[in-house]
Parts: C-alpha cells; sequence; structure tokens
C-alpha cells in the first residue's frame, strides 16, 4: 500500500503528493497572474453586463438583462438591426481579413522557402520589419499611401470609383488593405516554418498520379500546412474581430466594426454595462467561429 | 526504331546539369517493352535524375524521351502514362490505404465503381485487402512499400517507375521483396525500370540492367553478361567482386605478375587491366596444364556458403565451396583459366 506512493519521475524516486506540491509551486505563479488580470475582471465584466447605467454614466448595481436586449436590436423606439449588423459586420472584416491574408501568405511563404537560404532571412526580415513600427503609425501610413495626390487615389479616381481630388478613405476597402497589412506576418511566419520543412515527394507523388493543381493543393500541401495554418489563422481572425485603431482610423464612422462600439460606450458615451454586454457578445461570437474552423480542420485532417 | 520497340522506353542523348555539375551526360538507353530494367550505380551516379526525368518531375537539358512511340520529352508527369514508387512511398498520411491507392483514379475522375473494383484487385492481389480501412502510419514498412506499388499499378501505367523501393527495409525482408517484385512483374507482364544501388537486387529482379557511373551508362545487358563480362574496372568491382590483374600485351596472352597467362581474347591496350572473380578461380594439389601460378593461402574467411581464401602472391581472393577444408600457410596450385580471364577496357 504505501508502495504504491513511491514512484519513479524522470529517474527520481518520489511521492506522487511531492511532486504534487511541486508542481503546485511552479504552476502558481502564472496562475496567480491569469487569475488576477485575466479571470476576475473577465467575472467582473459579466457581473457588469447585468447592471444598470445611472443617469450620470455610473454603475448602478441593479440586475438587468435590458444591455443584452438593447444588443440584440430592442429600443425604447422599437426594432432596430444598428448592433446586430455591426457585430456581423466584424465577423466578415476578420473573416475576410484572415482569408486574404491565407491567400497572400501561400505564394509568399513558397516564394521564401525556395530563396537561398541566406536570402531567406533577409526576406523574412523584410515580412516582419512593419512589426518595428507603432500600430496607430502604420495606419496614418495609409493616409499618406492612399492620399488624392498617389497614384492610387488619381487611378481610382480615373475610373469613377471615387470623386476627382479626394483620399481612397476612410471607406471599407481602406479598412481592409489597412487590417490585411496589419495580420499578414501572423499568418506568414507560422506558415512559412511549414512550408519550409514541406514534404515535397507528396507533392510528386500527387503530380506522378495525375493530380490538377488545385488537388496538389489540397491533398499534398494543405494536410501538411493545416496545424501552422490554424496558428496563424487565430492569430488573425481574434485580434481582427476586437480590432479598433484601423477601422477607426482607415474606416471612420462609415464603416464601424464593434471594437470601435465597445470603446465608444467605455469612452465617450460612458455606459460601461452596454459595453460589456457587447464585449460578451463579442467573446461568443469569438467562440463560435473557431469551433466552426475547429470542425472544418478537422473534416481536412480525416482523423 | 519504334517498329522493333512497340510500347517500349527510347531514351536518346539526354544531357543534365545542375549548376556546374554535369549530372547525365549523353545518356542512351532503350527498355523493351514487358521486361524489368534496372539502372544500378552508386549515389551521385545520376540514375535517381534520369527516374526522374522519365517520370516529369525534371526537365532534361538536351535530349529526347519516346514511350510507346510518343516523344514524352516535355510532357508534364501528369499527362503521362508512368508512376512511380517513391524511395519514401510518399504516402498521404491523411488518406486511408484504400484512398491513397484510389488517388490517380480519382483525380482522372473515374466512377466510384470502377474506382471500388480496381482498387480492390489491387489490394487483393498485393495481399492488402483488410487494411484498405486503415492510416499509413498504422502500417509497417513492408506493407507501405507494397501500398506504394498498388498505388501506382492501379493505373495500369505504360512503364512503372522504382526509385530504391528496397532501401527502407531490412536485409531478411528485402531478400523476400526482390523476389517478390519479379513475380509481380513477370504476372502483370508490365514494363518495370527500377533504380537501385544494390547489385544483389539488380542481379535477381533484372531482366537487363545498366551500370552506371559518374553520370553515364558504363555497360548494359543482361545481368550474367555483365557479370561474366565487365567492361571497365568500376563494372568489376562494382557488381560483384573482382580480382584485378595488372597486365603488359604479349604475343597470345599477357605479361603479369604471375607470369605469362595466355588470354582467349586480345586487349586493345599495351598495358591494362585483367580481371577474374574470385569463384572462377580453380584451386588445387595438381600443377595445372596452363596459367597455373603457384600460391599460399594468407587467410580464411568462412561465408556459410563459402569460404573466401585470400593468397599470397597477390593479394588473390579465390571463392571456394565448403567441402575441402584449407589453413592459412597451405601451398596451393590455382588455375587462372583463360576463358575466366576478361580483358577490361581501362588502360594502364
Amino acid at each position: 500500500m504505501k508502495n504504491r506512493l513511491i514512484m519513479i519521475w524522470y529517474g527520481e524516486l518520489t511521492t506522487r503528493k511531492s511532486l504534487l506540491r511541486r508542481g503546485l509551486v511552479f504552476l502558481s505563479p502564472g496562475m496567480l497572474w491569469l487569475m488576477v488580470f485575466l479571470v476576475l475582471p473577465g467575472l467582473v465584466l459579466v457581473a457588469v453586463s447585468f447592471a444598470t447605467r445611472g443617469a450620470y454614466g455610473q454603475l448602478e448595481w441593479e440586475y438587468t438583462i435590458e444591455n443584452y436586449r438593447r444588443l440584440m436590436g430592442f429600443s425604447l423606439f422599437g426594432w432596430t438591426s444598428d448592433y446586430l449588423l455591426i457585430l456581423w459586420r466584424s465577423v466578415l472584416v476578420a473573416f475576410i481579413t484572415t482569408l486574404v491574408s491565407v491567400i497572400l501568405s501561400y505564394p509568399l511563404c513558397f516564394f521564401i522557402a525556395t530563396r537561398k537560404e541566406r536570402s531567406r532571412y533577409l526576406w523574412l526580415t523584410l515580412v516582419i520589419i512593419p512589426f518595428w513600427t507603432n500600430m496607430v503609425i502604420r495606419a496614418y501610413a495609409w493616409f499618406l499611401i492612399l492620399a488624392p495626390e498617389m497614384p492610387f487615389a488619381r487611378l481610382a479616381a480615373s475610373l469613377g470609383f471615387i470623386a476627382e481630388g479626394s483620399p481612397l478613405y476612410p471607406n471599407a476597402f481602406a479598412v481592409y488593405i489597412g487590417m490585411v497589412s496589419m495580420f499578414l506576418p501572423f499568418v506568414t511566419l507560422p506558415l512559412y516554418a511549414s512550408v519550409e520543412k514541406l514534404d515535397w515527394s507528396l507533392v510528386e507523388a500527387a503530380q506522378d498520379l495525375y493530380a490538377s493543381r488545385i488537388r496538389v493543393f489540397s491533398q499534398a500541401i494543405l494536410p501538411q500546412t493545416l496545424p501552422e495554418l490554424s496558428v496563424g489563422v487565430i492569430l488573425t481572425f481574434v485580434p481582427a474581430m476586437g480590432m479598433f485603431v484601423v477601422p477607426d482610423l482607415l474606416g471612420g464612422a462609415k464603416y464601424m466594426l464593434v471594437g470601435n462600439l465597445i470603446q465608444q460606450q467605455f469612452g465617450a458615451s460612458r455606459d460601461w454595462p452596454f459595453g460589456a454586454a457587447i464585449s460578451m457578445g463579442l467573446m461568443v461570437l469569438t467562440m463560435i467561429t473557431l469551433q466552426i474552423y475547429r470542425r472544418r480542420s478537422k473534416e481536412t485532417d480525416h482523423r | 526504331m519504334t517498329s522493333e520497340n512497340k510500347g517500349g522506353l527510347i531514351i536518346e542523348g539526354i544531357n543534365k546539369r545542375f549548376g556546374d555539375v554535369e549530372v547525365l551526360k549523353d545518356v542512351t538507353l532503350e527498355v523493351r517493352s514487358g521486361e524489368f530494367f534496372t539502372l544500378l550505380g552508386p549515389s551521385g551516379c545520376g540514375k535517381t535524375t534520369l527516374l526522374r526525368i522519365i517520370a516529369g518531375l525534371e526537365l532534361p537539358d538536351t535530349g529526347r524521351i519516346n514511350l510507346c512511340g510518343q516523344d514524352i520529352t516535355s510532357l508534364p508527369a501528369t499527362k503521362r502514362q508512368v508512376n512511380t514508387v517513391f524511395q519514401s512511398y510518399a504516402l498521404f498520411p491523411h488518406l486511408s490505404i484504400f484512398e491513397n491507392v484510389a488517388f490517380g483514379l480519382r483525380s482522372r475522375k473515374f466512377a466510384d465503381e470502377v474506382v471500388t473494383e480496381r482498387v480492390e484487385k489491387r489490394l487483393e492481389m498485393l495481399g492488402l485487402l483488410d487494411m484498405g480501412d486503415r492510416y499509413p502510419d498504422q502500417l509497417s514498412g513492408g506493407q507501405k512499400q507494397r501500398v506504394a506499388l498498388a498505388r501506382a499499378l492501379v493505373n495500369e501505367p505504360e512503364i512503372l517507375l522504382l526509385d530504391e523501393p528496397m532501401s527502407a527495409l531490412d536485409a531478411k525482408l528485402r531478400a523476400k521483396v526482390q523476389e517478390d517484385l519479379r513475380r509481380i512483374q513477370r504476372r502483370l507482364g508490365r514494363t518495370f525500370l527500377m533504380v537501385t544501388h544494390d547489385q544483389s537486387e539488380a542481379l535477381v529482379c533484372s531482366d537487363r540492367l545498366a551500370v552506371m557511373h559518374e553520370g553515364r551508362v558504363i555497360q548494359y545487358g543482361h545481368p550474367e553478361e555483365v557479370y561474366d563480362f565487365p567492361k571497365t574496372r568500376f563494372v568489376a568491382e562494382f557488381l560483384g567482386a573482382a580480382n584485378l590483374i595488372e597486365a603488359k600485351k604479349v604475343p597470345g596472352g599477357a605479361d603479369t605478375r604471375y607470369g605469362i597467362l595466355r588470354l582467349d581474347e586480345e586487349p586493345s591496350w599495351t598495358r591494362g587491366l585483367l580481371a577474374i572473380r574470385p569463384e572462377w578461380i580453380r584451386i588445387g594439389e595438381k600443377q595445372p596444364g596452363e596459367n597455373g601460378v603457384r600460391a599460399r593461402v594468407s587467410e580464411v574467411i568462412y561465408r556459410g556458403t563459402s569460404f573466401d581464401l585470400w593468397l599470397e602472391p597477390g593479394p588473390l581472393r579465390v571463392r571456394t565451396s565448403s567441402y575441402r577444408h584449407f589453413r592459412p600457410g597451405d601451398e596451393v596450385w590455382l588455375e587462372l583459366a583463360a576463358d575466366e580471364l576478361t580483358v577490361l577496357e581501362d588502360d594502364a
């Protein structure tokens, strides 16, 4: 009976109890950090989302589901789709941002991976360099690039998309450009790691077995790169859902996303309970979308 | 040329270089329809590159490839009636064994019933019928190799390419698989082209073989022919074991360190090399009529089915069946018979 409690752990004779104690010692700093700065604020947020806004914007601990009703579009003046539209638009923007980043990343990764070993690091550095600059500054940089005097805006004006002499922002297009340029490296870097160690014999086997280009990609390349691709997709999709700097600057009031809406509630509108309710909505939406993605990628992986 | 080789493969004047390295130098070969042909050579001799060119995975710099009377030199891999068993097998890890074998048929959009029928036929032939639902990582090396074979054969290729198909198997399994492969090829009557660095594999499997060295085909023909009459020192040493004897041409024979040896054929050189296989040297106590050499046993190596004796002056290796025992120090007579001595092309 006593013997069962003694075990060998990586060459060390010890007891289960002392292992457990040691594990707790190592785990507790991280756990504490997460508890204090993530779990507790999260719980507070849940509580706040059921509270009421006072007449002067202060919190009143009076239980209500009014915030969620409002998010669903019910108000004193009847039903409106505004908030749901913003939520839906946020999912769409995050989805398209992720999709475009993935579509751009594959050729980019294959391009870099097929360079000579020494120049590969140069290319990778070029991908990373934008990270050295503050996000807000990068968003402002797009103002310059999309300004009326620049070739892009001129081209768009001559094709009749925008009025002569106006910039290419703020609009949906500018938001997408800003978002993709912001998130591209999050897909490219993990994906590159798997493209670099790709087993090319599978590609050759697929070609040898009469596969079309699409079939070569879906059967020989995609399954091999799926784990790293998933990392990139999650790293892009989740922050893209809550992004507010880029849509704020490049989309303005014309293209509001849920991130801006939340920022507004906690800021100018001083409506913390409603802001908390929107945050909850965002979190639930993100989790649902990731769950759908996980299901789909499992189908591709078969097992 | 195609009239006598219908359905065969003709390779003419293939050159290929990667950067500064000339990998293939003017390679010309003919593989007849229905034969088992082997490209044999050490690593880096260009045999795999030649195979990849035939598969369509590389393009030659110059030269032509003709399959079944059709010029396929610039045809992409996906359009060639050629299938490959890859060295690493390259099975798709996310697909079941059935789907792996079905891959080529599905690429060409065959109807489901046809796919099922043909895949099951191949799986059955290779003893894999109950493996259909498994995945590659659940299979042993030998099973994976058979799946790779089934996956290629199910497409009924005009020519099946095998790239070192047994290099990932252990020695004992390899011997069995060599014979299996030979039987499968005989039964199907299809053209097989194998690349290997293993001489025993080449001898067991092939109807004909080509020995490659430094990007050239040095000699090709039936295995017995190439083994019995190696053209160069490289072939003599690479295919089996050989004793090499430096010689100077004299009328009717050659002057060597073992005295004047009579030869059946006249050398083209004045100084060059003779070769004799260890098992072709006769050993005894009586002096033979001609080409006799007095020698002393210096070392005896037991090899199971035979003994290898090292003799002085030499070193000379003699292989003898095990019914007679020799000991180091024994004085013997050797006969380097004229019809067993091969004159190599190499100059000395």
